[in-house]
């Protein structure tokens, strides 16, 4: 093909760009700023390019790109993206300029190192939705910690240092137990054929047919490792210390980001590599992912800090993609697709918008607020239209993705019971509940706080990042056709597989 | 006596010719220029790389493994892939070691005693470039405490330092027992195969095992003199007390050099004296089983190694302990007892090698500024030092294992051996191992970063030299961490053994 090298390009400008920061001198920060965005801006509109250019009608991997890296073990540099990771490319190229800006304020010290780890960062981002080999998809899976342990430690909150040590440590005693996983798979294709192996499309041949018993640990092994990252309860531990404590930047991209990763990595590789077990263990990780859905509702009600509500938040939705993806059913995964991207939006703008409070106040406390609907109606306005599209009303995104996963599940012959479904529906109104509360507590009312009445409204920066979310959050609710059409033909031709070897053919 | 026989021989045995000659001129040149301290090191250096050169052309001219022969006939010391290797890992740490102690401003406070400080680094090498080849139980041990003898010296050679004086003291005790035991076991060993002869006694035990129970404590004894040097649980009492008190470059040295010759001999030992133990061999007395013994010296050293590295304030002992676990790490790795196992071993040397001397290398640069180890004092240092923080934190995750540095590959390979020597379980301790340990690690650039105050001090300047030493070491971490092919070339080239299949 000949656009193979052009998801290379879209790893090479932000690490290019990370580089290039470093040669700039300390002291001109708003020179690195400008540079930081100049980069992140266009692999933004590489991303696009690339969106002209893919095939929607397509369903294997496009723009790829393989050659031998290490012959010894037969690791590949392999590259290639399907109708399932686009989205989450496209994803991760917005919500990075996106973030950057926002934090043209929030962020006063050490800019340099500031805009290089989130370069860095966006590497390790792309990279991992784009590898088609194991052994690149762990290179940069791990590489990502290293930058995002530095943005939450060092621009983080009052208890940074514990949380980032404890979102590293968590994370990484996860993905080591993926390594021995990719290593024990990669062994057993040595023994298949032709010597060890780490590339994808070997593993997918293979994976189906280790025998059931050791294939279970295996698909544990990956999963578990997902689960914490996505984060499946009860792995989410780390997750509203690491949400809270870093700073607004660091959450969007966490939320937005990172966080898909894991249920990116089941689609891409826990399911199709051990169908059978999938399959085994789908009733068991639904049951969690339900929990996951009320305990986190449950929780985020109860919350005094909004960062904290919305992290809570994050585990409850997430919830409901690990169910679409569990059910085995084209509408399931279209939803759980979508909705990846969905709460990626609008959690995304949630954390932009608490940012933005708390930049003039300096707490994040609900009962701090009070009646700002009167001091701010911008920002009233804009939260109300991000919390209705997070709890799922229609006409917003949130209501599309959530639809289709509980179709998905409802249909689906894996799960077979019609009660996951159903109580997974009534996180929704759960989600109602704690953010409608939160949002009449903190904007409606009576003015609570003298403090508040100082209180400026949205500056131009703020609404123009916020607002480039409120686009797609509405776009999405009303037309979701466009975003659907990108992962119709990769969704359908994954169900289709995958059914066909649980079944056995 | 056949004289040619002798001087054929030499001809395998050029590198340490060249460090014999060296030792003897530099001993006699301080002796007769005693003003003139300052050529000392240049010299050792000139020795060390003129030795190397000649090590390195035997790797590269390495046919088949070759025997070199007392005038009996047997085998006194092997020439083959394995032992050349050694004696370059042994010889870039000695490079390192002789460019440290230049920088070091524990050594310039001893300017007056530079010529013996040389000399005693030459014998000691020496004393491993012997061991790693030898192939006789005297030969062993003469060898272990050639380099034990200059190494105890070393270690307390800031006289005026309590801490060094005391870590010399109990090096010394802790060496003579454990070399002691060693000797008790080769004499039993002798008196069981009438030969001090590896293959000679390997042989020997096939025909006659012989008592197996005293087999098990002859083979026990002469792996405590060796496990003392690999600093592997329980024999590693002595190892934070002489790290600490040591002047860095010598612990840098101990920790890599020291270590990669007692595996060098642990690897031999067993390979040679206990055939593999499969189908037939199985139902032997002789046959004791190292596998086990392997699997279990592993998880101690490394469990131990890193639970007690979390508890460590002061780094030279924090990265002591670390070293303790790395040992584990590669003992792992030699509980396959496979091909594979011991080019995983290797591949792991030559990267602890760049990364442990990187990580001494920089707590040394600190510890010239600041005149201190302790984790406290590094508060925010990586803002005051820039170029050590950044340094410091690539070898530290790279001692993690964490991708994209060499470390990773490393580790990467010792977990390849495992799974396919089907030994998932000592994987998984591994594995946990790393967690744990990424804990200490982290807490260090934690406090290079993350703590202490926020202002923008002005920054130190960093002397041209002290850069070069420090890229020379980081650049092959980083490098060899994306593309280390032709790392595990070379030391699959060089898991070859005289006298094993």
């Amino acid at each position: 093909m000949e656009n193979h090298y052009i998801l290379s390009v879209l790893l090479g400008i932000p690490l290019l760009g990370a580089f290039f920061i470093l040669a700039l001198p300390r002291h001109n920060a708003s020179l690195i700023r400008w540079v930081g965005l100049f980069f992140s801006v266009t692999t933004f509109i590489v991303s696009l390019i690339l969106l002209s250019k893919f095939d929607k009608l397509n369903a294997l991997f496009q723009f790829r790109d393989e050659f031998e890296w290490i012959s010894t073990l037969k690791i590949y540099y392999s590259v290639g993206i399907d109708g399932i990771s686009l989205p989450l490319l496209l994803l991760t190229t917005f919500l990075t300029p996106i973030t950057m800006f926002s934090s043209w304020s929030s962020i006063q010290k050490r800019v340099k190192e500031f805009t290089f780890f989130m370069l860095l960062l966006e590497v390790g981002m792309i990279g991992v939705f784009v590898s088609l080999d194991m052994f690149l998809f762990y290179v940069f899976w791990e590489f990502m910690l290293i930058p995002m342990y530095f943005i939450i430690g060092i621009w983080g909150g009052e208890q940074r240092i514990y949380a980032s040590i404890k979102f590293f440590i968590y994370t990484m005693a996860g993905s080591l137990l993926m390594l021995v996983a990719i290593i024990w798979v990669g062994n057993y294709a040595g023994t298949q054929s032709a010597g060890f192996t780490t590339l994808l499309s070997q593993y997918y041949i293979l994976g189906p047919s280790i025998p059931i018993e050791i294939q279970k640990w295996m698909f544990l092994a990956f999963t578990v490792s997902f689960a914490i990252k996505v984060p499946l309860f009860p792995f989410h531990t780390w997750l509203p210390d690491a949400h809270t404590q870093a700073p607004t930047a660091g959450s969007v991209i966490l939320a937005g980001v990172l966080l898909k990763m894991g249920t990116y990595g089941m689609i891409r590789f826990s399911i199709p590599i051990f169908p059978q077990s999938a399959q085994y263990f789908a009733p068991w990780i639904s049951a969690l992912a339900v929990i996951g859905i009320i305990y986190g509702a449950l929780v985020a009600m109860v919350q005094k800090d909004m960062k904290k509500l919305v992290a809570y938040s994050s585990v409850a939705h997430l919830g409901f993609v690990v169910i679409g993806i569990f059910s085995f059913t084209p509408e399931g995964m279209q939803g759980a697709v979508l909705q990846m991207v969905n709460h990626g939006l609008s959690t995304g703008a949630l954390f932009l918008l608490v940012g933005v409070l708390y930049e003039r106040t300096h707490t994040r406390e609900i009962s701090e607020y009070g009646g700002i609907a009167k001091i701010t109606p911008v920002f009233a306005t804009i939260f109300l239209i991000v919390c209705l599209s997070s709890i799922g009303v229609p006409g917003l995104n949130g209501f599309i993705g959530e639809f289709l996963i509980l179709l998905g599940a409802f249909r689906s012959s894996v799960l077979n019971n019609q009660a996951f479904a159903i109580v997974a529906a009534s996180g929704v109104i759960f989600a109602a509940v704690y953010l409608l509360w939160m949002y009449q507590r903190v904007v409606l009312g009576p003015v609570k706080n003298d403090k508040l009445l100082s209180l400026s409204d949205m500056n131009t920066k703020e609404l123009i990042s916020v607002g480039l979310l409120l686009i797609f959050i509405v776009w999405i609710g009303v037309y979701p056709a466009t975003f659907l059409s990108w992962s119709d033909a990769a969704v359908n031709n994954f169900v289709l597989k995958t059914t066909r070897q649980i079944t056995g053919f | 006596m056949n004289t040619n026989y002798f001087f054929e021989s030499l001809n395998f045995l050029r590198p340490e010719v060249v460090i014999t000659v060296f030792l003897a001129v530099v001993l006699s040149f301080d002796l007769a220029f005693p003003k003139l301290k300052k050529v000392l090191p240049y010299l050792t250096a000139l020795g060390i790389i003129i030795s190397s050169g000649y090590a390195v052309q035997d790797f590269l001219s390495m046919q088949q493994p070759q025997p070199i022969s007392s005038a009996s006939k047997l085998p006194l010391l092997a020439f083959d892939a394995l032992a050349v290797f050694f004696k370059i890992i042994i010889l870039a740490s000695s490079l390192f070691l002789v460019i440290f102690s230049e920088k070091s401003s524990e050594i310039k406070s001893t300017v007056e005693r530079l010529g013996e400080y040389y000399s005693l680094i030459l014998g000691m090498i020496l004393g491993m470039l012997i061991l790693v080849a030898a192939t006789d139980f005297l030969l062993i041990y003469l060898a272990i405490e050639l380099m034990s003898l200059s190494s105890y010296v070393l270690a307390g050679f800031l006289k005026t330092s309590t801490k060094s004086t005391e870590a010399s003291l109990k090096y010394v005790i802790y060496g003579s027992v454990a070399s002691g035991i060693m000797l008790f076991g080769i004499s039993l060993a002798y008196g069981m195969t009438q030969t001090t002869n590896l293959f000679v006694a390997a042989n020997s035990l096939t025909m006659n095992p012989g008592n197996p129970i005293l087999l098990v404590f002859v083979s026990l004894m002469i792996l405590s003199g060796i496990g003392y040097k690999i600093s592997s649980v329980p024999f590693h009492f002595w190892t934070p007390d002489v790290y600490e008190g040591a002047p860095i470059p010598i612990t840098a040295y101990l920790s890599v050099a020291s270590k990669a010759a007692g595996f060098a001999v642990l690897i031999r030992f067993v390979k040679t004296v206990y055939p593999p133990v499969d189908g037939l061999m199985m139902i032997s007395a002789y046959n004791i089983n190292w596998k086990q013994i392997l699997i279990y010296l592993s998880i101690m050293t490394m469990t131990l190694g890193n639970l007690s590295a979390l508890w460590q304030d002061n780094l030279k002992r924090m990265l002591a302990y670390s070293s303790i676990a790395h040992a584990g790490v590669v003992l792992a790795a030699m509980a396959t007892m496979n091909d594979e196992g011991i080019t995983a071993i290797l591949i792991y040397f030559v990267i602890y090698l760049l990364m442990n001397f990187g990580a001494f290398f920089i707590v040394m640069l600190i510890r010239n500024e600041i005149n201190s180890e302790h984790i406290d004092d590094y508060n925010g240092l990586g803002y005051k030092m820039p170029f050590y923080g950044v340094m410091l934190s690539i070898f530290l995750v790279s001692l993690t294992g964490l991708p994209p540095t060499a470390g990773f590959i490393g580790k990467l390979y010792v977990f390849l051996a495992l799974v396919n020597s089907k030994m998932i379980f000592l994987a998984l301790i591994a594995l946990l191992n790393s967690v744990i340990s990424l804990y200490y690690y982290i807490r260090v650039m934690k406090h290079l970063y993350l703590m202490g105050s926020n202002d923008q001090a002005e920054t130190l300047k960093v002397s041209f030299s002290n850069i070069l030493v420090a890229l020379i070491l980081a650049i092959p971490v980083i490098l060899f961490g994306i593309y280390f092919g032709p790392v595990a070339d070379f030391a699959k080239n060089s898991a070859v053994m005289l006298g094993v299949r």
